[in-house]
Order: C-alpha cells, then sequence, then structure tokens
C-alpha cells in the first residue's frame, strides 16, 4: 500500500480499501492456486513404460506384406487400471530387416489401415496417405509415419513400447 | 479510467443503488451475534464452491464413490484441503444454523414484521440437515452404508405410510446403486436449489425490513 508512504495524509476509507484489497488478494491467491492446482492434477501426472513387447515369431511373418499386430496393455488411470490398445504395423524387406510403423495417424491421431488394392496406408480421417515405407504421398499429415525400435531374440521380433 | 468505466456501467445497471441498498443499510447498534446469519451464508458459499469442485473427481457408483475420493484424498494436489473444508464445513455450518437460529430466537427477531423471514429459516435449517443427511451416503463407506440404512429404516416407523416414505428415499427396499444416484442428485441439484431460492427470499426480507434491535429491559 504505496499511499502509507507519503506521509500522513491518508484518510480511514482509503486506508480501509487499501486493506480490503490487500488482503483481498492475498487470500484470492491462497484459494486460487490450490484450486488451479486440483483442476489440472491429472493432467500433469506422466505415467511412463519402457518395455520390449514381442510381436510374433519370425517364420509367421511374410515377406513385403504389411501386417497388423495388436496388443494392449493396462495402466492405472485416476483411481482405475484401464486398457490401452496399441496397433503396429509390421513390414518384413527381408530375413531380419523390419519396417515397424505405428498405425496412429501423423496428422490428428487416426488409425491408419493397410489397403491392397492401394497399396497404402490409408487414414479414414482427412485421407492422409502413407506408402509401404511409410512416407507421406498425400494429404494433411506433417511427417511418415512413426516407427519403433525392434530387435529379435530367439527367434521372436519385439518391438520398444516407450511412452511418457 | 477505471472511475469513467465504472459510472458507465452505474449509470446503466444501478450499481450504486444495489450497493447502498445491500451494504450501506441502516443498521441498529447490535453486537457479534448478529454476524451469526452472515457467517452462515459464508460457510454455505464455501460449501457450495468445494463442492463443485469435488464433483470434479467424485462418481456417483457403488464401485466408484470410495475409490474415487480416496483419489481426491491422495492423488490430487490440494483434494485432501478441498475436501476437508467440505468435510468439516458441513457440520459448522449446521452448528452456525443453529446458533443463528437461536439468536433470533431469543433475541424475538421472528416477531412481527419478520414472521417469513422465521419460516424461509426453518425450512433452511431443514434443508441444511437435509444436505447433511444426503451426503453423508456419498463415500459409500460401511458408515455411510450403514448410517444411512439406520436413517432411512427409522423412517419406516411412521404410522401407515412408513415403509412407502423408506422405499421412495431408497429408491427400492434396499440401499442399492438408484439410493446413491438419487441422495447424490439431492445433494448436489435439488436441495441447493431450494436452498438458494430460500435463501434469496430470506436476505431479501433482511434487506427489505432491516434487521431488529437488541431489545431493551422492558420488551
Ligand atoms: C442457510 C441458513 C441461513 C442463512 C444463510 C441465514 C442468513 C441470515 C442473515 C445473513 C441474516 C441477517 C441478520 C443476522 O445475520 O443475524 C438473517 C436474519 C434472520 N434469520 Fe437467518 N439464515 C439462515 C437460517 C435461519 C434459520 C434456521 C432461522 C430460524 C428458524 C433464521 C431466522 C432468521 C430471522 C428471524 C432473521 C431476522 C433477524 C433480525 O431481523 O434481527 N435464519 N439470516
Ligand atoms: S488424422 Fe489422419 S489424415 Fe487427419
Amino acid at each position: 500500500m504505496p499511499e502509507i508512504e507519503h506521509g500522513g495524509g491518508i484518510s480511514r476509507r482509503s486506508f480501509v480499501t487499501g486493506v480490503v484489497a490487500f488482503l483481498g488478494s492475498v487470500i484470492a491467491s491462497v484459494i486460487g492456486i490450490p484450486a488451479i492446482g486440483y483442476l489440472i492434477a491429472p493432467g500433469l501426472k506422466k505415467h511412463t513404460s519402457d518395455e520390449w513387447v514381442p510381436i510374433g515369431k519370425l517364420e509367421d511373418i511374410p515377406m513385403d506384406i504389411p501386417i497388423l499386430s495388436t496388443f494392449t496393455r493396462t495402466s492405472q488411470i485416476g483411481w482405475e487400471r484401464s486398457a490401452t490398445s496399441f496397433g503396429v504395423y509390421v513390414v518384413r524387406k527381408s530375413a531380419d530387416e523390419f519396417d515397424v510403423f505405428s498405425n496412429i495417424c501423423t496428422h490428428l491421431s487416426c488409425r491408419v489401415s493397410w489397403k491392397d488394392d492401394q497399396e497404402a496406408f490409408v487414414c479414414p480421417c482427412h485421407n492422409g496417405i502413407f506408402g509401404k515405407d511409410g512416407s507421406i504421398i498425400s494429404g494433411p499429415q506433417p511427417r511418415p509415419l512413426d516407427r519403433f525400435e525392434y530387435k529379435v531374440e530367439d527367434g521372436t521380433l519385439l518391438v520398444h513400447l516407450v511412452e511418457g | 479510467m477505471a472511475a469513467k468505466w465504472i459510472s458507465w456501467l452505474d449509470e446503466r445497471l444501478g450499481l450504486t443503488t444495489i450497493y447502498r441498498t445491500i451494504l450501506d443499510r441502516k443498521v441498529p447498534k447490535v453486537n457479534w451475534f448478529f454476524t451469526l446469519g452472515s457467517a452462515t451464508l459464508f460457510l454455505g458459499v464455501l460449501q457450495g464452491l468445494t463442492g463443485i469442485f469435488l464433483t470434479v473427481y467424485y462418481v456417483p457408483h457403488p464401485e466408484q464413490a470410495y475409490d474415487s475420493i480416496n483419489y481426491i484424498m491422495t492423488e490430487v494436489s490440494f483434494g485432501w484441503l478441498i475436501r476437508g473444508i467440505h468435510h468439516w464445513g458441513a457440520s459448522l455450518l449446521v452448528i452456525t444454523v443453529f446458533l443463528h437460529m437461536l439468536r433470533t430466537f431469543f433475541y424475538g427477531a421472528y416477531k412481527y414484521p419478520r414472521e417469513i423471514t422465521w419460516v424461509t429459516g426453518v425450512f433452511l435449517l431443514l434443508l441444511t440437515l437435509g444436505m447433511g443427511f444426503t451426503g453423508y451416503l456419498l463415500p459409500w463407506n460401511q458408515r455411510a452404508f450403514w448410517a444411512t440404512t439406520v436413517a432411512t429404516s427409522i423412517t419406516e416407523t411412521v404410522p401407515f405410510i412408513g415403509p412407502f416414505i423408506n422405499t421412495a428415499l431408497r429408491g427400492g427396499t434396499e440401499l442399492s446403486t438408484l439410493t446413491l444416484v438419487r441422495f447424490f442428485s439431492a445433494h448436489i441439484w435439488i436441495l441447493p436449489a431450494l436452498v438458494v431460492a430460500i435463501v434469496g427470499i430470506h436476505l431479501y426480507l433482511v434487506v427489505r425490513i432491516g434487521i431488529s434491535h437488541v431489545p431493551a429491559k422492558d420488551e
């Protein structure tokens, strides 16, 4: 309350107004900050995971044809355990070389699917089209399909699921 | 600048008139007991705000009610604070409503011309108790479940219509999902709507009639 400093001429009314304004803002922030924290709390929680998910035996994965593989993972969301499903497209390029794509469209997260007749991954939402190598053919998507890291162990293909 | 805006709005909305009527009204020389109504009002507003915040996470379903409250208490930032205020505020509110009623009773403030203020007050007392009754079930823990079982059973002792009141309150013969959801609805919609409407009348009358003075010895 700067008025107080410049000499004793402050009226009772403006002193009270100042005190009320000051205390009011203190109370507002004491209430406001917890209120905002309370509302956004779940948004600030990161659930992280880092695991190698087995996709299938090498002998079951055909050459040069995109195969959709899905798996679900459960995690604690709020007070419930809920399942999230993931889909990856595996394209076998040689005996031990693969492209593993996420089926999440890089535009706005719809799910793409492989269309044999078009030889392309097609997104139903805004007609995004990706080639067999994940590259952009046409549509609004900003980047090629996202890829997963993979490795082969004991004849099984595993992909690296990292979140958070 | 601000003053210009305020007078622009004032000319159109009559803000100073509202201010003068409500806050600058003449009051007799009174004592601290006359603040109990305002204290009640403040606690009521606090219950309303914290209650709204609780509904952001609370789920009125037998399988989730307890877990969702547990989540508020342990996971949500300041959740313990919001719930704590709502929990303790509920008891405090019942106490202040009661003390406020005693004040108006012992000072004879219920007499002409304030009979309707008193009668609306009686409804507010009942509604406040109703809020406590319906809110108590919502955590759906053992205490809540059995307290509500007992309290709703008491209504069965009313002659003739007792069993009907009981099943109507419970939404069936036993406590169930239906009981929890109707208590929730009463607690957040029906009773608060009535409270707001009646507090409106109550305070309108306080402003219109003005408050009573402390009775003199010979009154
Ligand atoms: C939610 C509950 C209630 C609220 C928010 C409330 C609020 C108020 C307020 C702010 C006043 C102004 C004077 C004062 O504060 O003493 C008042 C006056 C009054 N209240 Fe209440 N009240 C409530 C419940 C009750 C109850 C339960 C009764 C009695 C059954 C009651 C009877 C009265 C009467 C008779 C007056 C006039 C007092 C006078 O003119 O001196 N009120 N109320
Ligand atoms: S989300 Fe796939 S094209 Fe828009």
